[in-house]
């Protein structure tokens, strides 16, 4: 267990480096000077070099890269260029939008497709098998900002029972907030939840085609019982799996969804940060986001050795 | 190789698989539906028509007509070619770039297979979109970036998929053979890894280009596709969310060829793969 979980977390650190290597190297590939494109054309000679010295561009790449690497591990995400403030502060703030959307949708999706997957596994060939799974199929194929328009149009425009989109802050309470968090988090959780329930449903089948699950049978065990202790928990790891890819496809889909409903999120901000040329500011975001995609998969890895007890023996 | 009836006998299979059947069916009327748009449209896409804008589905416009009373059906049609073109570009650099690299890691394996693995990690940990993000913030939106951006998140999963079936292929009996008459690493993977994995590689190549058409319209809805005037499913979404209350067909239509396509595709997709690996059908 301990060679496992030191391995995978080895690994995990090198990615990250590697990670911050890209994000960072991507200013270096800007064609011409950083600071020029972000201030544009017209900008004088001496607020380019201020610039330049504000983002140290006139020190030598390597100690620049591990200033800016020793700032992302003590906090400091450097500044923002266009509203003159510290990116981790700018962070904070949209990760309270971003995060609990993410959480939500992820809670959502699980809720419904687990359920939807051990039911449609257990009753085979049924109809509702066939009928859920046809809905799935077709889940799988909407995108979900699309999915989220045609919500607007239902509930906000035509039934007006939420807000179309915008967010009132927290601080306007916590039920006005989660309320504008619905249909986002309902938009951004179905589709997922199609891609679930079929994983769902045919790691439970893979499972239930094993010798032990007729043996736990034969020797009088009823479905359900066999279903819920022996199948359910082996069939757990490719759930697992996909449960963390997803969370990766979540963050990256609140970035988009995020868009459809005006919420002042971690993607608002990084499509604002583009429009502006603030390119500290997308560089502080994206690496961010590949660090919490990273971080869970890493979980997820850690995950499989207490779901499967066999991985702990196992280097 | 395969035989004339080993291929006949997978054609009669395949029509006989209820989802390679619609899927083709769907993904032929997408295709053609592209094509047919090269030479005629209903109405030309270029033309603005004020004083018609707007309007739901009727016989002149069968989908109606959008906020500058341009034809719905033709965009969509012309939009398709946009979808086609850079998801299947992107699936060609994925499968270009990853299958070299996995069956390379495959063949040396050691030091050279766990680089591969690794980078598969890194590549991983930057979903389509935010590699288009950052590809975006530097060069600038445009349907190459979103090429770029949506190949480079294909490589890794080509990679796998030619590393794992290569894998599970080197111990073959067929291939000691091959080695022990001489042939080296690398014409092995050409001549006998290579072509015993087509199936599973057209497989995880339709899986792809439905992907890819998701990825390329929520790429195109928040700006960071293909650019005016190139009509493009993703960016008439976005312009229809905000007449969204007056004209919801605009919002509607799009979408549903989005749906379509994808659900072709993977209609396809689920078909192919039972049909051309009989093993996987028999554990499902």
């Amino acid at each position: 267990m301990l060679v496992y979980a030191s391995k995978r977390i080895l690994i995990g650190i090198v990615t990250l480096l590697a990670a911050s290597i890209v994000v960072f190297s991507i200013l270096e590939v800007v064609p011409g000077d950083p600071a020029r494109l972000m201030l544009g054309m017209n900008a004088t000679d001496d607020a380019v070099r201020t610039l330049q010295e504000q983002m140290g561009l006139n020190q030598p790449l390597l100690e620049r890269y591990f200033r800016w690497l020793g700032g992302l591990l003590t906090g400091d995400f450097g500044r923002s260029f266009t509203y003159s403030v510290p990116v981790i502060s700018l962070i904070a703030e949209r990760i309270a939008v971003s995060l609990p959307l993410a959480l939500i949708s992820l809670a959502l999706s699980t809720a419904i497709a687990i359920p939807v997957g051990v039911f449609s596994a257990s009753r085979r060939g049924s109809i509702a098998d066939t009928a859920s799974m046809g809905v799935a199929q077709i889940g799988v194929a909407i995108p979900n900002f699309w999915f989220a328009l045609l919500l607007v149009y239902v509930f906000a425009v035509v039934l007006r029972l939420v807000p179309a989109g915008g967010f009132p802050g927290w601080n306007a309470g916590v039920w006005l907030g989660l309320k504008s968090l619905i249909l986002p988090s309902i938009a951004l959780a179905l589709p997922q939840a199609a891609i679930l329930a079929r994983v769902t449903r045919s790691a439970l089948l893979d499972v239930l085609g094993e010798d032990y699950i007729r043996t736990a049978r034969a020797k009088g065990l009823t479905r359900r019982r066999v279903l819920y202790d022996h199948a359910l928990r082996n069939a757990f790891i490719p759930v697992l799996t996909i449960l963390g890819l997803q969370f990766a496809f979540l963050l990256a889909g609140t970035i988009i969804i995020e868009n459809v409903f005006y919420l002042p999120g971690l993607g608002r901000l990084v499509f604002q940060a583009i429009t502006q040329r603030d390119l500290i500011v997308v560089e502080g975001v994206v690496m961010l986001l590949v660090a919490t995609v990273i971080v869970v998969n890493l979980l997820v890895d850690l995950s499989y050795a207490i779901v499967d007890p066999r991985l702990r023996s196992r280097s | 190789m395969i035989s004339a009836t080993a291929w006949r006998e997978s054609l009669f299979k395949a029509l006989a698989n209820r989802s390679f059947l619609v899927g083709l069916l769907i993904t032929g009327t997408v295709a053609l539906m592209a094509a047919l748009s090269f030479f005629w449209t209903p109405y030309a896409v270029g033309t603005f028509d004020i004083a018609g804008k707007l309007k739901p589905p009727s016989v002149a416009h069968w989908l109606g007509t959008d906020h500058f009373g341009r034809d719905i059906l033709s965009m969509i049609m012309v939009g398709s070619r946009n979808s086609i073109a850079v998801a299947f570009v992107s699936v060609m650099i994925g499968a270009g770039v990853g299958v070299p690299l996995g069956l390379w890691a495959a063949a040396r394996g050691g030091i050279i297979d766990e680089l591969l693995m690794r980078f598969n990690d890194l590549v991983f940990a930057f979903p389509a979109l935010l590699s288009a993000v950052l590809i975006t913030a530097v060069f600038g939106p445009g349907a190459i970036n979103a090429i770029i951006a949506i190949g480079i998140f294909n490589v890794p999963v080509f990679a796998r998929v030619a590393r794992g079936a290569a894998l599970s292929l080197w111990p073959r009996e067929y291939i000691l053979a091959a080695r022990a008459s001489g042939k080296g690493a690398a014409r092995i993977t050409v001549e006998h890894i290579l072509p015993n994995m087509t199936n599973l590689l057209i497989v995880q190549g339709t899986i792809q280009f439905s992907l890819g058409i998701l990825a390329e319209a929520g790429l195109s809805y928040v700006g960071l596709g293909s650019q005016p005037p190139m009509p493009s499913w993703g960016r008439m979404l976005f312009e229809a969310q905000t007449m969204i209350s007056i004209a919801p067909h605009m919002a509607v239509f799009p979408g549903l060829a989005i749906v379509f396509t994808v659900l072709g595709l993977n209609l396809l997709g689920d078909g192919l793969r039972d049909v051309l690996d009989p093993k996987l059908q028999q554990v499902r």
